[in-house]
């Protein structure tokens, strides 16, 4: 855990009803957001959901129709980009082709006049960080991807900004390098203990990163929470979906009280789940309510074995993915067949299609969404 | 078996290899250039080599004496007339070029970056004044500048001045102003197109690391712009240094350039010679001039990081 989380909490950015309209077009809807000091927070969505508008909106490079950002308590209307306490790194990296790696990283730096040598130890600091040192004379075109993204991260911190805002800073890289990257990145923003603010459209980047993400469709903010959180209880389908598989089924509410839901299902019959925090009734169809489980909470029960929670289907389908096998089964009553993920260690692979098999579930991996 | 494949493999591997050599694309390239190369060879480099080898030769009234001489060079470089006639023609057109592109970034810079959905008409408007003659141009330029023109009845009309101003034309800036006015599209296209490849993400990397609006300029823009201010200069720069219509036109005694001196040896002095030894001598000095324009841009782009 990061050490910053013993400290109280103080918001760093605070987002109060920020509206960016395009015409009649709303790239951002009434966002209201706070994010914390040496926080990693992630702006997750597909793109066209409003996240990059509302990054360039606390970098500067764009202003809100309506609504106000405040960055460390300091408002930032009318404040331009250059007199702001944010730096970026582009998605393009927006490394300057003109200069080599070292006046890449002291750009900024020029204008604080510091002393030569001063400028100097903070730039060599700077590639130390992102583990470029020794690189600092090489021209800016003849450096790899990695190196450039290393270079735009450099030139950011160098500036010790108070927050760092990166614009899918990873979508370039190949997978293995991006990989490498996240966690590095993790890392420093742990160092460093800069407030990081990271848009993107990975599920899994941003679950692997941050303290707390925020899920964004249609510039609208869908959910705030803990990657944990956002996993495994999302406020609805659409949040659910874009995080990773999820069995939906159908079921209908047939008792709500503060802490639980009693909800009816045909598979799984009767079932009673905590009631999440934001769980609301659909206007339309109240009785209507989606009960979700994911497809690695799913286990095969093996010969005599026997759960209290359990259920019995076909297998129609199996995908090989070499340290899982993903399985598609048919349960009688249940509209939609359920995916299941299983490791391969117990033998998953060699169950043939047609077999008929039993799946346990923990009732707790259940979780009730608004339709 | 693997020896006997490679011993017959360049054997096998002969004639579809003469073929590809037909179809690559140095072959193509040789080919599409082929005409011009040919064209430039026979209509530029022999008249310029029969040039050369006239510059060392003599005039004897109407014959030419083909005995190897440096004495139109002479001449040329040390001839007070030439001497000062070559340093106006190169005063003229640096005046010219460098006025020309100072005039030029700023229209080019907000068709590049302001023009927005209209940058084509916006270049196309550029262009209009080269539908009429050159002539034409030059002559309204005179209309502009003359004794009864536009610009001095306009000026006495509104009482600022009494009588004519005669300074305005049949000098060098008349030449100057004409030449900027006529070659100022040149300048636009060059440097538009190289204000275009500039990255606009790298202007707002600039500001996001402090810098004001002519900070980044200064640090980005203009240098990443750098390539079309130089050819701009050097589009401009190089053919009015030896720009003969204007300066007959508009340039009046104190106006004359070195192309009128060489005019006349070609022409009413019929010293073709002497004639070839300033044209060399001319050329020379351009390419001189163009290479330190050149070094001098490049070497202030690298003291302005």
């Amino acid at each position: 855990m990061p050490e910053h989380r013993g400290r109280p909490r103080r918001p760093m950015i605070e987002i109060r009803s920020v509206t960016r309209s395009y015409g009649a077009f709303k790239a951002l809807d009434e966002a209201n957001l706070s994010i914390d000091e040496g926080e990693f927070f992630s702006l997750l969505g597909p793109s066209g959901c409003g996240k990059t508008t509302l990054l360039r909106m606390i970098a500067g490079f764009d202003t809100p129709t309506t609504g106000s950002i405040a960055v460390d308590g300091q408002p930032m209307d009318g404040i331009p980009a250059n007199r702001r306490p944010t730096n970026m790194v582009f998605q393009s990296y927006a490394i300057f082709p003109h200069l080599n790696v070292e006046q890449n990283v002291a750009y900024g730096l020029k204008r604080l006049k510091l002393e030569r040598g001063e400028e100097k130890r903070r730039v060599e600091e700077a590639l130390a960080q992102v583990s470029l040192t020794g690189l600092g004379k090489r021209g800016a075109t003849e450096l790899s991807g990695g190196q450039r993204q290393r270079v735009a991260l450099a030139r950011a911190l160098v500036m010790r900004p108070k927050v760092l805002l990166l614009d899918e800073p990873l979508s370039a890289l190949d997978k293995k390098l991006r990989e490498q990257m996240q966690v590095e990145l993790r890392r420093l923003q742990q160092a460093v203990g800069i407030t990081f603010v990271l848009v993107t459209h990975d599920q899994y980047e941003a679950l692997g990163m941050s303290d707390r993400i925020a899920v964004m469709f249609g510039g609208r903010i869908a959910q705030v929470a803990s990657p944990k959180e956002i996993y495994q209880w999302p406020v609805n389908r659409q949040v659910a979906d874009f995080l990773g598989g999820m069995n939906f089924v159908n079921a209908e509410i047939v008792e709500e009280d503060e802490a639980s839901l009693t909800l009816d299902t045909l598979g799984f019959g009767r079932i009673k789940a905590d009631r999440p925090a934001s769980f609301e009734r659909n206007g339309a169809n109240g009785e209507k309510a989606t009960l979700g489980i994911r497809p690695e909470r799913l286990r095969v029960l093996w010969d005599d074995e026997t759960s209290a929670f359990q259920v019995a289907g076909t297998v129609v389908e199996r995908h090989y993915f070499g340290e899982i096998t993903h399985l598609v089964v048919e349960i009688p009553g249940l509209e939609k067949p359920l995916s299941v993920t299983e490791t391969n260690d117990f033998g998953a692979d060699d169950i043939p299609v047609g077999a008929t098999i039993r799946l346990a579930y923990d009732p707790e991996a259940l979780v009730a969404m608004a339709d | 078996m693997t020896a006997a494949a490679e011993g017959s493999a360049p054997l096998a591997a002969s004639p579809p290899r003469r073929k590809s050599l037909l179809q690559s694309e140095s072959v193509q390239g040789l080919a599409l250039i082929t005409p011009t190369f040919l064209y430039a060879l026979v209509l530029l480099l022999l008249p310029i080599l029969v040039v050369i080898a006239h510059s060392f030769w003599t005039q004897h009234y109407l014959t030419i004496d083909r005995t190897f001489t440096l004495e139109n060079y002479r001449i040329a470089l040390t001839e007070p007339i030439y001497r000062d006639l070559l340093w106006r023609s190169l005063t003229i057109s640096l005046v010219t070029s460098l006025t020309t592109v100072v005039l030029a970034y700023p229209i080019a810079y907000y068709i590049s970056f302001h023009g927005g959905r209209h940058k084509g008409l916006w270049l196309f408007l550029i262009t209009i004044p080269f539908w009429t003659s050159y002539l034409l141009r030059v002559m309204s330029w005179k209309v502009i500048l003359g004794y009864n023109g536009v610009l001095n009845s306009g000026l006495m009309g509104l009482g600022i001045i009494d009588e004519p101003i005669t300074a305005l034309l049949y000098n060098s800036s008349s030449v100057v102003i004409t030449l900027v006015h006529a070659w100022a599209a040149f300048a636009i296209l060059p440097i538009f197109v190289s204000l275009e490849k500039v990255d606009r993400t790298l202007i707002e990397a600039a500001k996001d690391l402090g810098d004001g609006p002519l900070r980044s300029f200064l640090r980005v823009t203009l240098p990443l712009s750098a390539p079309g201010v130089v050819s701009a200069l050097l589009i401009v720069m190089i053919p009015t240094v030896g720009d003969y219509v204007t300066p007959k036109l508009v340039g009046g005694k104190d106006g004359m350039m070195i192309a009128n001196a060489i005019q006349a040896q070609f022409g009413k002095a019929s010293n073709w010679p002497l004639g070839a030894a300033l044209s060399v001598t001319t050329m020379i000095v351009v390419t001189l001039m163009a290479g330190a324009a050149v070094f001098i841009i490049r070497r202030a782009a690298r003291l302005a990081r």
